[in-house]
């Protein structure tokens, strides 16, 4: 009943560098999908969509309003394909967990799950976007712009101000994967209730199919919180206030 | 378990595999799907608004044509108007003109037809007056040569000298 990762260690220069490899491969199955998708989608371009395009136009239209509410459209409009991305690529991690989870027998070990039930994925996401912020604030504002950003309105919130970014990192990863790992982990429990037999059963089944569809609706909500507040905490740096 | 091997038992590699398959899918997805699929959106995009000036071009064309065909159709009924106008009066102009050289011409003949009759009754009477008097001349000398006898002239030349007396 304990679930435990695959992790295979390769040590380099003195140091154990740890690889989760059912993150690694969930996160490969879940790039795939979003990358041939999109390509399928774009691959027979037309001025009168049809079919999967149409589905890709209507995402970017989505990406689009997610940026257009938070920042101007000519700085905003360079992050369209990061908002693709990063909204696509988090719902279909999210979802990957939901029709079954595999795992080995003796040893249960997890080889089929939600990528982003691995704090891991979800920080190093976070950490991506957040440093993506800081590059781009930099690059479009200026270095003097940008440090004088840390003394705005006051000096006196210069620690806060950097707490603030750690702790929008810290939020911006866990949030995602404290929903998706609580899902995983009562999925699991749900599940483990068929051994209790016939009855069993039964009291598996009533709880798990509302409880699926929940986390097919959280698994939803949460790709676009995370592209959402992706592109609030760009528009807190490219953007003067 | 102290922090720093709670560091080190992180799984930093799946983290650095992430950032590394998450860059490649947004390389990947900008360079084979995004990128032109945005450049087909802005197409449309253009095309909308092309269409849509068009159309707004080509309305005011057309009401310009209407206001254009509007102005000939009222130059043309009065031009027709005018035309109908000048007929009538031309018309009324030549049979005024035609009744009038009638007219005239009949009184021309009336009096030519009436000067041929005088002139006729004329000569007729001064022929009438002619034969009246070579036929009285010739009827007197008969009648003088016949019946004036030498008593007749006597009274007569008594009846003139009575009548001379008178005076």
């Amino acid at each position: 009943m304990d679930h435990q990762d695959l992790v295979w260690t390769w040590s380099i220069a003195g140091f154990d560098l740890h690889f989760n490899i059912t993150t690694m491969l969930m996160s490969t199955v879940a790039a795939l999908i979003v990358a041939i998708f999109s390509i399928i989608g774009a691959r027979k371009l037309a001025m009168r969509p049809t079919g999967l395009q149409n589905f890709i136009e209507w995402v970017m239209d989505f990406c689009r309003n997610i940026i257009t509410s938070n920042m101007a459209w000519q700085t905003g409009g360079r992050f369209i394909v990061l908002a693709y991305t990063l909204l696509f690529y988090l719902f279909v991690a999210n979802m990957l967990g939901i029709p079954f989870e595999l795992a080995t027998d003796t040893d249960h070990y997890v080889i089929w799950s939600s990528p982003t039930s691995d704090p891991v994925l979800t920080l190093t996401m976070a950490a991506f976007v957040i440093i993506l912020t800081h590059v781009y604030g930099l690059k479009i504002r200026g270095g003097k712009e940008y440090f004088l950003d840390y003394f705005r309105p006051s000096p006196i919130l210069f620690p806060f101000k950097i707490i603030e970014e750690v702790s929008n990192w810290l939020t911006l990863g866990l949030r995602l994967f404290g929903n998706i790992f609580a899902k995983e982990l009562v999925t699991v429990l749900l599940v483990s209730l068929t051994g209790l037999g016939a009855a069993g059963i039964l009291l598996t089944w009533l709880p798990l199919a509302p409880w699926l569809a929940f986390g097919i609706f959280i698994g939803a909500l949460q790709a676009f919180i995370f592209t959402m507040l992706s592109m609030v905490y760009m528009a807190h740096k490219v953007e003067s206030h | 378990m102290d922090f720093l091997e709670f560091i080190a038992d992180i799984n930093w590699g799946s983290a650095l595999y992430q950032l590394l398959i998450f860059s490649l899918l947004i390389w990947v997805v900008s360079r084979f799907a995004l990128k032109p699929l945005l450049g087909v959106m802005q197409k449309r995009e253009q095309q909308v608004n092309d269409n849509l000036d068009n159309a707004e071009k080509s309305r005011a064309e057309a009401e310009q044509y209407l206001e254009q065909q509007r102005e000939e159709l009222k130059n043309a009924r009065e031009q027709a108007q005018e035309m109908i106008d000048n007929a009538n009066k031309i018309s009324e102009q030549q049979s005024r003109e035609i009744l009038d050289n009638a007219r005239s011409e009949a009184s021309r003949l009336k009096d030519a037809a009436v000067a041929d009759i005088n002139r006729e009754k004329e000569q007729a009477l001064e022929s009438v007056r002619d034969q009246v008097a070579s036929l009285s001349v010739a009827i007197a000398t008969k009648v003088i040569e016949k019946e004036l006898d030498e008593s007749e002239q006597e009274k007569l030349i008594d009846s003139y000298l009575k009548e001379v007396e008178n005076k």
